[in-house]
């Protein structure tokens, strides 16, 4: 009696569950055309003309959507189904957290391997960068004598009290600056020159590092810490021309030219675990790395190409050329944790 | 919460029929309510999977930090809006002076302003190199920073002033609902006992309108309490800028979902106590007999003064923000105008109005449920139901994520396993999915403001209702929804604007290649670069305000009494 009734419905359920199904699967073959998925931390505003011109030259269209926290989360939960190909990001800091989430997987291209420079990507492929920017020193062209600041260590000496300005330490730029100086010198000293660098702050941490650099025209500081492109948006910012004067107030100083180089971060693409395109996925990071793409970045947001032989775009180059750090950014992005409780012990934001 | 003995005797004492029915309503409620607390259970779950243990490191450094400036933001924001709101709420309702008409509307204007949108607006002004300070240096001759003192707006003080000009409304709105709801008998009484108008407002108006002061507080609270984009921007170390902290730096959900749960339990206790404290107090209305407001007629420096304290935060709120966001998208109308603008804005308004239809049916489908069956269970749950406003919007989202992503594996492997057949995911990164986080987070609005109208009805009326043969389904149409009439008009409005401003679950929750006005300008906010949208940030504040003065004519229609007020000016 009651195997019976449990029977009726489990055939009920089949009934019922096989409509659905048909009626799923008539509505997804709509999208069987070429394509390829992407969750990205970078805006679509600044995506936008490179992924355009990947479709127009392979003719596979690109679905995103632009998540910046709980892009792992999203991943982890739609787990093998996840409809996403690739991630986009704009940190080590991320990538990294998704390949300890068992959240990326692994793929070869010799395509690739001759793009970008072994320490720029996953020894198995698991991550690639695509382009490099460097964490540098704005300083004001009068008030900051030559020879005054020349490394990261400087900022926290003595001489710069109340002089320097900078964003919130808890900002991943900042929080991957610190774990590089943990990685090269270690935990004590790391914090120290984090205590020293908030001991000379001129204002508690606000902003971005576009709104440090008119602190600085303004007076309010004589030094901050910014990425490199930040300093061509603004010299070439005709919506709002008075932020050419504020980049024109200030040198750029690339830190520790005369030791371990300056600090640089990486924006990166990684194929997902659950990729269903991930031949597209792998066309896209391909294109993503070649001479045309590589030049968008470089002129639309004056970021260092990933790959050698690529123009920089006339304004970076006039900054000069500068030695990098060199530590594998892998090795940095494990430093963050701990660089994050350091911010938290010197209360850098209060 | 107010009828609990006589609804349930009523129920007893119905026939057959009604009782079938009243178990459907019973049985519906708790589905919902199970459905709504999913998100809440995932991120309670996520809270106990193993992760490192941060309590130890926030404890000894940020964590006393975190709760002395929350603590800070939730007293200065709870009784910024509570002066704001009430008084001109009271002022617009009671009294008559210049302007009085507009500013009924106009008081809300500021409610569609999104908090991080004013935050970054005022910066521009008031920050050292803005305009402001750099007038008062030519002026004075000051030089540097040091030779003059002016408030630091990215501070919690700024904070708090930031989110006391557009939370504020909510109080208004609230309090201004439940002025209107009282019978002006008792404040006759009142007058006639000899209590002048003070007096009367304090001792009598003010304790009636109790509860709805009481919720429209708890969600200004609550919005404070989550608030992500003005405490990130103006870098004010709250416990919700802690919670993304640990879980974005330290790579650490666990331990974000555990400060998370221990925020809803802060949030739940203040709820709980306050329900606590007047435990033993009921407000119904005991009479049916409304007149038009009484209208105290305020002349001379009392009318001038009442119209200043209406009109400033309006213009502070609303007109000058606004204003300088017109100017922006002036100068970046190129950028600002795109094609695809048009559709974001139709996606935006579609979707706020979906879930705002949705939020109130619901809302008063659970808390007529409660009030049909008044059992612990039932209001506990229910409760829990709405404690998705007290999470933060991108805690919440995981939580989403998670509950929707299980449900949705959880088929495609019985389907699998069954018939071989994979059907993916059916609502993870889907529109529904979205609709379902809003509702989630949004309950607890449309839910409160019904709940507290429906316990100003007396429960004799479901009584007299009930004994003349209608059914719990009938009495509801026929008899409260017009007496709430009011609340749920405000409700579906405090919805929409909320679902129009709403970032996080959008953003988290989204399809591919969607985009609303808000993701919109996040795009371009996250970068600081609010000119590029200040079109969009625009439309949002525009298609915000548009159902907000409909509604808030509607409201002031909707007021039993009101066609004689009409009559008499």
């Amino acid at each position: 009696m009651v195997k019976k009734k449990i029977m009726k419905t489990r055939e009920v359920l089949k009934v019922a569950a096989l409509a659905i199904v048909t009626v799923i699967l008539s509505l997804t073959s709509a999208f069987a055309a070429e394509e390829v998925n992407l969750y990205s931390e970078r805006q679509p505003f600044l995506m936008d003309p490179l992924l355009k011109a990947f479709t127009e030259e392979t003719g596979i269209k690109v679905n995103m959507v632009y998540i910046q926290k709980g892009m792992l989360e999203r991943l982890k939960a739609e787990g093998a189904n996840s409809p996403a190909d690739l991630i986009l990001t704009s940190d080590i800091g991320n990538l990294n957290n998704h390949l300890e989430a068992d959240l990326l997987q692994a793929s070869q291209s010799s395509i690739l391997e001759n793009n970008i420079p072994s320490h720029y990507r996953h020894p198995e492929g698991k991550w690639y960068g695509l382009t490099t920017r460097a964490r540098i020193i704005f300083a004001h062209k009068e008030r900051v004598k030559p020879g005054e600041i020349s490394s990261y260590e400087d900022l926290a000496k003595a001489h710069m009290k109340g002089r320097v300005c900078t964003r919130s330490g808890k900002h991943m730029y900042n929080v991957s600056l610190l774990a590089s100086i943990i990685a090269a010198k270690g935990e004590d000293a790391a914090e120290a020159w984090a205590k020293g660098l908030k001991a000379n702050l001129a204002r508690k941490p606000q902003g971005n590092d576009r709104a440090q650099v008119k602190a600085v025209f303004q007076g309010e500081c004589d030094v901050s810490i910014g990425n490199t492109y930040y300093m061509g948006k603004m010299q070439t910012n005709d919506k709002s021309p008075e932020q050419k004067e504020w980049a024109s107030a200030v040198n750029v100083i690339f830190p520790n030219q005369s030791d371990r180089g300056t600090h640089t971060n990486i924006s990166g693409a990684a194929v997902t675990k659950s990729a269903k395109n991930k031949s597209n996925a792998v066309k896209l990071i391909e294109f993503l790395t070649s001479n045309n793409a590589q030049k968008i970045y470089a002129e639309d947001n004056f970021e260092y190409p990933i790959k050698k032989g690529v123009a920089l775009h006339p304004l970076v180059e006039s900054w000069g050329t500068f030695k990098a750090d060199t530590t594998f950014l892998s090795n940095v992005a494990k430093q963050r944790i701990l660089a994050t409780r350091i911010m938290d012990r010197v209360r850098f934001d209060n | 919460m107010t009828s609990a003995s006589s609804s349930i005797k009523i129920a007893d004492g119905t026939t057959k029929v009604s009782l079938s029915w009243l178990n459907g309503w019973t049985l519906g409620t708790i589905v919902i309510a199970m459905i709504a607390i999913l998100p809440i259970a995932a991120v309670i779950f996520i809270s106990l999977t193993p992760g490192d243990d941060i309590w130890e490191h926030l404890m000894s450094t940020v964590l006393t930090l975190y709760i002395s400036t929350t603590l800070g933001l939730m007293i200065g924001v709870g009784i910024g809006t509570l002066l704001i709101g009430v008084g001109t709420a009271w002022l617009v309702s009671m009294c008559r002076f210049p302007g009085k008409r507009m500013f009924e509307w106009a008081l809300l204007l500021p409610m569609a302003m999104p908090a991080y949108v004013i935050a970054y607006l005022y910066t521009d002004i008031l920050e050292y190199s803005g305009p402001l300070q750099e007038l008062l240096r030519d002026l004075f001759g000051w030089k540097t920073k040091r030779e003059y003192w002016f408030p630091e707006i990215r501070s919690l003080g700024g904070a708090i002033a930031m989110m006391t000009l557009v939370l504020y409304p909510y109080v208004y709105l609230l309090s201004r609902a439940a002025f209107m709801e009282q019978s002006v008998c008792v404040l006759e009484a009142s007058r006639s006992l000899g209590r002048g108008p003070y007096r009367s407002f304090f001792g009598v108006a003010l304790p009636l309108a109790r509860p709805a002061i009481i919720i429209g507080i708890s969600l200004v609270l609550m919005e404070a309490l989550n608030d992500f984009g003005t405490v990130d921007f103006f870098a004010v170390s709250t416990f919700t800028l802690g919670i993304y902290d640990v879980w974005l730096n330290m790579n650490n959900v666990a331990g974000a979902a555990q400060l998370a749960t221990v925020l809803l339990l802060f949030v739940l206790f203040l709820v709980l106590s306050e329900r606590f404290a007047r435990r033993k107090q009921r407000f119904h209305h005991t009479t049916t007999k409304y007149k038009a407001l009484p209208g105290y007629l305020l002349e001379g420096w009392r009318g001038r003064f009442a119209t200043l304290a209406c009109a400033l935060p309006v213009v502070f709120g609303f007109v000058l923000p606004s204003a300088v966001l017109a100017n922006y998208s002036l100068v970046h109308f190129e950028v600002a105008m795109n094609p695809e603008f048009i559709g974001y804005a139709v996606n935006s308004f579609m979707l706020s109005a979906l879930a705002a239809i949705l939020a109130v049916a619901i809302g008063i489908f659970m808390a007529y449920g409660v009030r049909l069956r008044n059992e612990r269970l039932l209001k506990v749950m229910v409760r829990m139901a709405s404690l998705g406003y007290a999470v933060p919007g991108s805690v919440l989202a995981v939580g989403v994520l998670v509950s929707l992503g299980s449900i949705d594996n959880g088929i495609d492997g019985f389907m699998r396993s069954n018939f071989g057949i994979s059907t993916g995911l059916l609502f993870s990164g889907t529109i529904a999915a979205v609709t379902f986080g809003y509702l989630v987070r949004f309950l607890a609005l449309s839910f409160g403001s019904v709940e507290a109208s429906l316990g100003k009805v007396t429960p004799s009326m479901d009584g007299a209702a009930r004994s003349l043969g209608h059914g719990p389904l009938s009495t509801l149409r026929r008899i409260h929804l017009p007496m709430i009439q009011g609340s749920i008009l405000t409700a579906s409005m405090m919805v929409f604007v909320d679902c129009m401003k709403e970032l996080p679950l959008t953003v988290i929750l989204r399809p591919f290649n969607f985009h609303t006005l808000a993701t919109f300008v996040h795009q371009y906010a996250s970068d600081e670069q609010l000119g590029e949208a200040s079109l969009a940030a625009l439309s949002i504040v525009g298609f915000g305000i548009l159902p907000v003065i409909v509604l808030s004519l509607a409201i002031t229609r909707s007021r039993p009494g009101h066609a004689e007020e009409e009559e008499v000016s």
